[in-house]
């Protein structure tokens, strides 16, 4: 199956990829998880071996490679059963910068692309706000014209990256209520009147997840990200690749779930054998295992139209609502082929069961997205792409 | 998604087969679900236009056409919600006719294939019996030689088209001590001397004729045998995959209609003062549904894409199999829901469905055994577990034998790598060429054999090969000495085989 998606290439990238992290990363999940936090140096080895840029131009430091270089980076790096870790270096490099990417002009580029490619400035997306997730639209953060700046108030939360990146990428209303009336503005860290705090949280721990403050919070005009009024439009272009990850990361954490399993019920004997000689537990990973490879080819299938040009928002948002359904669903049957273990942290269970319940929430919840296809399918709501 | 898979003339074969249908059958298929049966008129009909045999070659009929014109027929067959009208030609044109044309003599296939493309012939295949369904190798039927004839003996049950049928591919022991290795298939005409038939009453599938057969004394001319003796499950291990194949597309895109007809009613039904596809609660049933459905045509097309290139994948046509007759039962259930009282109703058309669609978890290897292929394949890592419509599990007298066989074989070969690749270079160099390339990895070090050329070479390498084979040394020795027989190799899991199932079928050849 694999070889109509993947070249002998994206393989060896694959082997590589994976010693990397076996080496570099997989040693210090513990630790970070237990921070609350991912440092800031392994960003800069992951730029250093350019594992930042690979489907960014060349010409700022990326390798400009096809989709599936991504799929093998977003299935290995959720291999490292550390979703955490995965959202921090992803906040910056596939969603911050794919905004920068997508809508930035050349200054910006140069500025924030280079470096952050480099892993040497990082950046968060600040999308969701305290009375509105899901609802784009009715965003409250205000950024006001005066002469050469604008002036931001509000408050942005659920931020990824949102304590410890170096600038913010938010959204925020500069014209009429509604989705015509929003822009995307990059905004630096240390710019008077940013604030922000930590938040606590049932998984990712690896990652800091902040509440942002914005205060009278005076930025250049030349901090506008594209065009005035656009963002909502940009919002949901980069939405069809950010769900697709989505979908793969809950793929990707669903076969790491059943893997695992597998491991452990081979060794785990009980009543005079091992487990996986019982026919029930057989069955159940028979099962969970079909519909983890069937939702992994939509998944794939859809890469390589999103690759090739396709706008597919509906069938991104059909397998983001699958593949994260999914995931809760088989982490949770395979924490209970460990028994009390998968209760315990020693094992591998728990923090796969916590870190997958945000799949179902974050980048549309499921409910958001049955709207999106409800719309398309019954309505014949047609999306355009916005440029 | 389509033009991944799909040219223009798939599409055009696709308008012309949908409107032959609407025209030819749709408007009947009430009639016929009443009566019970399906006339022979309608298959003629199809045959006179070209549209059976469609992957068949021209010389017997058939217009050699690649496997994604058998997804459309399916795929438009599925969509005329009548599982019972479907699967009459799926059973002739993948269940039945395959074994003829891809193991039967020049002779049967000039008699009988002829026929099931014109539309002339209906055939049935005959694998269950009163005791036996899934377990196949415990089949009880039995054929035993007598001069130019086999005396067939026994009972099939569930057999589709076999009260208006004109010939059964039925599966015999020729053996009947020989567990899996005496089983044979065998050309059966419906009015040989000595048949009984019996019409069963079903649940639904109503417009077919489903059968139970006795025979008794049955005279069958040696000529009907299809291929070699005792090789019948391995032909069935062969032709499954594409019955389970075949039943995707067809329960993809009877799913899809499902969801159509479900949308156009709840945009026209009223209640509470708007019309019900306004209500969320039914509209996210729909988004979840169709999500469902999208995601396994994307996977069924995988398989099919797989497939026709040549590659027999187990694990994944289990997987299809089990996935789309599992959520076609769910899809039933939830659009008959959408249509409240109407959809209990004959007029409307989803009692049809829900009725029809709930021999897939059943027929053709039940869902239960998909899983224990698959669990054996995940778990055990056994390479290649199709039994059949067997249980899964390697036959008693297979592992035995081969237990046996073990210990003789390495007196006659020496299991030593140089001594086997020497020869293997010698057997590969006398049989025809494979024409794919084969990889043996034994215990750390690798035979490459390239068969692409005019002859076959094998070198001490390792390659990228279109199969590879894992055996450890003496089991290598046993197979090549013809000690162990490569399908009870399989069976037993001695060897594993990854990658083109079509190269590794072609072992018995390379060894005997």
């Amino acid at each position: 199956m694999e070889s109509y998606f993947f070249t002998e290439d994206h393989q060896l990238f694959r082997q590589s990829f994976r010693d990397f992290l076996e080496k570099e990363v997989r040693p210090h999940i513990d630790e970070w998880e237990a921070n609350r936090e991912t440092p800031r140096h392994i960003y800069k080895r992951f730029g250093e071996m350019g594992f930042l840029g690979l489907p960014y131009p060349e010409v700022y430091g990326g390798s400009d490679l096809d989709v599936f270089y991504s799929v093998i980076y977003t299935e290995e790096m959720t291999r490292m059963n550390s979703g955490g870790f995965c959202t921090s270096i992803g906040a910056h490099s596939g969603l911050a910068l794919a905004h920068i990417n997508g809508e930035g002009n050349e200054a910006q580029k140069q500025k924030y692309l280079t470096a952050g490619l480099k892993g040497e400035l990082i950046g968060c997306l600040a999308i969701t706000e305290p009375g509105g997730g899901s609802d784009v639209a009715s965003l409250r953060t205000t950024a006001k014209k005066e002469g050469d700046h604008y002036i931001i108030n509000g408050s942005k939360t659920f931020i990824s990256n949102g304590v410890l990146s170096d600038y913010i990428v938010a959204a925020v209303r500069t014209g009429e209520p509604g989705a015509k009336g929003i822009s995307m503005m990059i905004i630096d860290r240390d710019t008077p009147g940013v604030s922000a705090t930590k938040l606590e949280k049932l998984g990712w721990h690896a990652s800091d997840t902040g509440e942002i403050a914005f205060d009278d919070v005076r930025v250049p005009v030349e901090s506008l990200l594209g065009e005035e009024n656009r963002g909502f439009f940009y919002i949901m272009q980069h939405f069809a690749s950010e769900r697709l990850a989505m979908a793969l990361i809950g793929v990707s954490q669903a076969e790491l779930a059943i893997d695992l399993a597998l491991e452990y019920m081979a060794e785990r004997e009980a009543f005079g054998r091992s487990i996986n000689k019982f026919q029930a537990l057989r069955h159940r990973i028979a099962q969970m295992s079909s519909e983890v490879m069937s939702t992994r080819v939509l998944v794939y299938s859809l890469y390589r139209r999103f690759g090739d040009g396709d706008y597919i928002i509906k069938e991104a948002a059909m397998a983001k609502l699958l593949g994260t359904q999914l995931s809760d669903r088989v982490c949770y049957e395979c924490m209970r082929m460990f028994g009390g273990y998968g209760y315990m942290e020693s094992y591998p269970m728990a923090r796969l069961l916590r870190d997958s319940q945000l799949g179902t929430i974050g980048g549309g919840t499921s409910e958001v997205l049955c709207e999106i296809i409800s719309k398309m399918i019954i309505d014949s709501k047609n999306y355009k792409a916005a440029v | 998604m389509n033009t991944y898979y799909f040219t223009e003339d798939h599409e055009l074969f696709r308008q012309s087969f949908r409107a032959f249908l609407e025209k030819e059958a749709v408007p009947f298929i009430d009639q016929w679900e009443e009566d019970r049966r399906t006339p022979r008129e309608i298959w003629k009909k199809m045959g006179d236009m070209g549209f059976l045999g469609l992957s068949y070659p021209e010389e017997y009929g058939g217009s050699g056409l690649d496997f994604f014109y058998d997804v459309v027929f399916n795929e438009e067959l599925g969509r005329c919600n009548s599982g019972g009208f479907a699967i009459t030609q799926q059973v002739v044109q993948y269940m039945s006719g395959p074994y003829i044309l891809k193991f039967g003599s020049e002779k049967l296939k000039q008699k009988y294939l002829p026929g099931i493309i014109s539309g002339d012939l209906i055939s049935s295949i005959g694998i269950t019996e009163p005791g036996a369904g899934s377990d196949a190798q415990n089949i009880q039927t039995k054929a035993i030689r007598e001069g130019d004839h086999y005396i067939v003996n026994g009972a099939k049950t569930f057999i589709t088209n076999a009260v208006y049928g004109d010939f059964i591919v039925t599966v015999v022991k020729t053996d009947p001590a020989a567990g899996a290795a005496g089983v044979s298939l065998l050309v059966i005409d419906q009015d040989a001397e000595g048949i009984s038939r019996r019409k069963l009453k079903k649940l639904g599938w109503h417009c077919s004729d489903t059968a139970e057969l006795h025979f008794d004394n049955v005279k069958v001319p040696v000529e009907n045998l299809i291929g070699e003796e005792g090789r019948g499950f391995y032909y069935l291990m062969n032709g499954l995959q594409l019955e389970r194949l075949c039943a995707v597309p067809a329960a993809v895109s009877g799913m899809e209609k499902a969801i159509e007809v479900s949308i156009q009613y709840m945009t026209e039904r009223q209640a509470f003062g708007r019309p019900i596809s306004k209500f969320q609660v039914l509209r996210h049933r729909i988004a979840q549904l169709a999500a469902e459905v999208e995601s396994l045509k994307a996977f069924s097309y995988l398989c099919c894409k797989m497939f026709d290139d040549g590659q027999y994948d187990v694990k994944l046509c289990s997987m299809a199999k089990l996935l789309a007759t599992e959520l076609c039962e769910k899809v039933a259930t939830q659009c008959l829901q959408f249509f409240g009282g109407y959809g209990f109703m004959e007029s409307y058309p989803m009692a049809r469905m829900y009725r029809d669609v709930r021999v897939g978890t059943i027929g053709g290897g039940s869902s239960e055994i998909m899983r224990e292929i698959l669990a054996k394949i995940i778990i055990d890592d056994v390479g290649y577990q199709s039994a059949g419509k067997g249980n899964g599990q390697p036959s008693k007298i297979l592992k035995a034998a081969s237990g046996a066989e073990k210990g003789s074989a390495t007196a006659t070969i020496e299991p030593s790598f140089d001594n086997l690749l020497a020869i293997m270079q010698k057997q590969a160099a006398k049989a025809s060429p494979l024409g794919k390339t084969l990889q043996f990895n034994l215990e750390g070090q690798s035979i490459a054999l390239d068969g692409r050329g005019e002859v076959n070479k094998v070198v001490a390498e390792s390659i990228d090969a279109d199969c590879t084979v894992d055996v450890s040394m003496q089991d290598l020795s046993a197979l090549i000495s013809g000690k162990l027989n490569p399908m009870s190799a399989f069976m037993s899991g001695k060897i594993k085989v990854d990658g083109d199932m079509g190269v590794a079928m072609k072992l018995q050849e390379l060894f005997s």
